[in-house]
């Protein structure tokens, strides 16, 4: 089966701090007689609205903090939206959570495997919670654990298990019901490089069977090498949305060079601009100014000569190829990694 | 509800229980035979309490292991997978409304409860040798008050567990169980707070009171005991209260 997902001005507005454990804290902490209630808002999605074909690969893409997870959050039935409303296929996901959850699989963030179990009773169980017969869910899951190369770990308890070995039974998890769509966040954070390799093979083989897959990242390069589409998120928002390709060319010139001058007088910026290959010129603050051109390092003399011209000097070069980085840093000023 | 995930969730939990059996049964089970063991068979024998001391202590002791077993096997699970690792959010994203999840907990947990409260007869009839004169009179009534009494101590685990931190475990059972078992008529009948008349009332705040003295009203009638009728009534409130706020507190748990 081919399913979609659309969502429709998705908000969410956290009143409370997201559940998350960890927090340390006393459990009953004193407060001054009076002293206001401790209020708390924070605005996770500020009206997202995306339409993910059946079949795509999807990627959203933002910094920490974005909205990814909580996008995840609501899609998969674990996040109530403040408001908006979004649909795997045909199913409007909070009114009919128990279907949506038929068709879904999720790989968290974090692992959330049950402890209690040994690896091949983690995917067993699963199936068995999604109706599975006996002799299914163990063929299943002897197949998965060979493709995810932990068969000769299957009859051991988790508590030995390294980050990569969790990451790759929590995504063979999500597969054992075989979901018609497939949720991956932040899928490769914390993975080697091999691992990683492993990981983009199942992503596109699964996908090749027709499955829908949304995966968030912060990774551009896996962004880029993956997904069909990508949704660029900022602040709750979608700031930009298309093919990688697309996305790409549309960044004025697609080079980025970000320079850093003792002084920016107004001559300078005024002198990079007319030089050829410029589309623009952004200040960046601080004496950090942002070209965008056509081309890379042939630009550096003329800066250079620009610079002396407007009595200032040259204190540092990047070069930023074209990429969905530069991209991002178009859209927010901010790089992915700050 | 969809049964085929839910019955396979209760598998889980009965494989994960048959898997830390040793661990569990020790756990709630060890302290109360020890105590029958001094209270019921040293005390006695040495002439310091009456022999019918023994007949006594039986149902009071039912009552304790059962509320702890069956509160034990429901809250810690469910406040460590609700921690860090949510470990839960595999079973929440099974194809069942997920307040189906809390019910399976809460059978789960009378089972265990159950088991327990069947392993203390012959163990402390074991530790206190001769002398309990327990009624088989009651039949009836005595599976009503164990069922009624694993559902209480399981809904019970089922509040605690979704209302308490990881860092507040040590609390709850310092504020929250210790005083239960104390105050909850399990060493001695509510009729010995005779001379005690605020906490006569008071202790009727605590639902292991009920507990205890319905099993004593079904094992040793010969014993005072508070009448049928309040002992199942005031067990179903608890039940129902304790499911209700349970309930309640593992959606808030489970959604953001």
């Amino acid at each position: 089966m081919r399913v979609g997902i659309r969502t429709d001005s998705l908000r969410k507005v956290f009143t409370t701090p997201p559940p998350v454990g960890g927090q340390v804290g006393r459990p009953f902490a004193p407060r001054r007689k009076g002293a206001p209630k401790p209020t708390y808002t924070v605005v996770a999605l500020d009206g997202v609205s995306l339409d993910v074909e059946p079949g795509e690969i999807f990627g959203l893409l933002g910094p920490n903090g974005a909205g990814k997870s909580t996008t995840v959050g609501i899609l998969t039935t674990r996040v109530r939206p403040t408001s908006g409303q979004a649909w795997i296929g045909d199913f409007n996901v909070w009114e009919r959570r128990v279907e949506v959850k038929r068709l879904i699989g999720v790989v968290p963030q974090r692992p959330n495997l049950d402890f209690a179990l040994t690896a091949r009773e983690v995917l067993t169980f699963h199936g068995a919670y999604f109706g599975l017969s006996a002799a299914d869910r163990h063929a299943r899951a002897d197949q998965l654990l060979d493709r995810f190369k932990l068969t000769d770990r299957a009859n051991h308890m988790l508590f030995g298990f390294s980050g990569g070995m969790m990451q790759r039974l929590s995504i063979a998890r999500a597969m054992m019901h075989d979901p018609s769509v497939l949720f991956l966040d932040e899928p490769s954070a914390g993975l080697d490089p091999q691992t990683r390799l492993l990981l983009s093979e199942m992503i596109l083989d699964y996908n090749a069977r027709g499955k829908t897959i949304l995966l968030t990242t912060h990774n551009m390069e896996e962004a880029d090498s993956l997904c069909h589409r990508v949704a660029i998120v900022d602040h709750g928002k979608v700031i930009a949305l298309g093919t990688p390709k697309e996305l790409k060319r549309s960044i004025p010139g697609g080079y980025v060079l970000r320079l850093h001058f003792a002084a920016t007088p107004p001559a300078l910026a005024d002198a990079l601009r007319a030089m050829p290959g410029v589309t623009e010129t952004r200040p960046a603050g601080d004496g950090r100014l942002d070209v965008y051109a056509d081309r890379g390092g042939t630009l550096i003399p003329g800066i250079v000569a620009a610079a002396d011209a407007a009595g200032t000097a040259i204190q540092d070069v990047h070069i930023l190829e074209p990429s969905l980085e530069n991209l991002f840093l178009h859209h927010t000023g901010r790089s992915l990694r700050e | 509800m969809n049964l085929k995930t839910f019955l396979a969730m209760l598998a889980r939990d009965a494989h994960v229980a048959r898997r830390n059996a040793f661990v569990l049964l020790t756990q709630t089970m060890l302290q109360p035979m020890m105590f029958v063991f001094v209270f019921g068979r040293i005390m006695t024998t040495s002439g310091y309490m009456p022999p019918q001391y023994k007949s006594l202590l039986l149902p009071g002791i039912m009552a304790l292991s059962m509320v702890m077993t069956g509160t034990w096997a429901v809250a810690m699970p469910l406040v460590a997978e609700f921690q860090f690792t949510k470990e839960i959010e595999d079973r929440l994203l099974a194809p069942m409304e997920m307040e189906w999840l809390a019910v399976e907990k809460v059978v789960a947990g009378m089972v265990q409860a159950l088991i327990s409260g069947l392993i203390v007869i012959p163990a402390a009839w074991l530790a206190m040798g001769s002398g309990v004169a327990i009624s088989a009179d009651h039949l009836a009534l005595f599976v009503t008050m164990a069922l009624l009494v694993a559902l209480l101590s399981a809904s019970l685990g089922l509040a605690l567990g979704c209302s308490v931190g990881q860092q507040q475990i040590g609390l709850m059972f310092s504020m929250v169980l210790a005083p239960m078992i104390f105050f909850g008529c399990t060493y001695y009948p509510w009729a010995a707070l005779e001379k005690f008349p605020i906490m006569k009332r008071l202790v009727l705040a605590n639902p292991l009171v009920y507990a205890s003295e319905g099993l004593r009203g079904a094992l040793v009638p010969q014993f005072p005991h508070l009448s049928t009728l309040a002992v199942v009534g005031g067990l179903l409130g608890f039940d129902a209260f304790l499911i209700a706020f349970g309930l309640r507190q593992f959606r808030r748990k489970a959604l953001t």
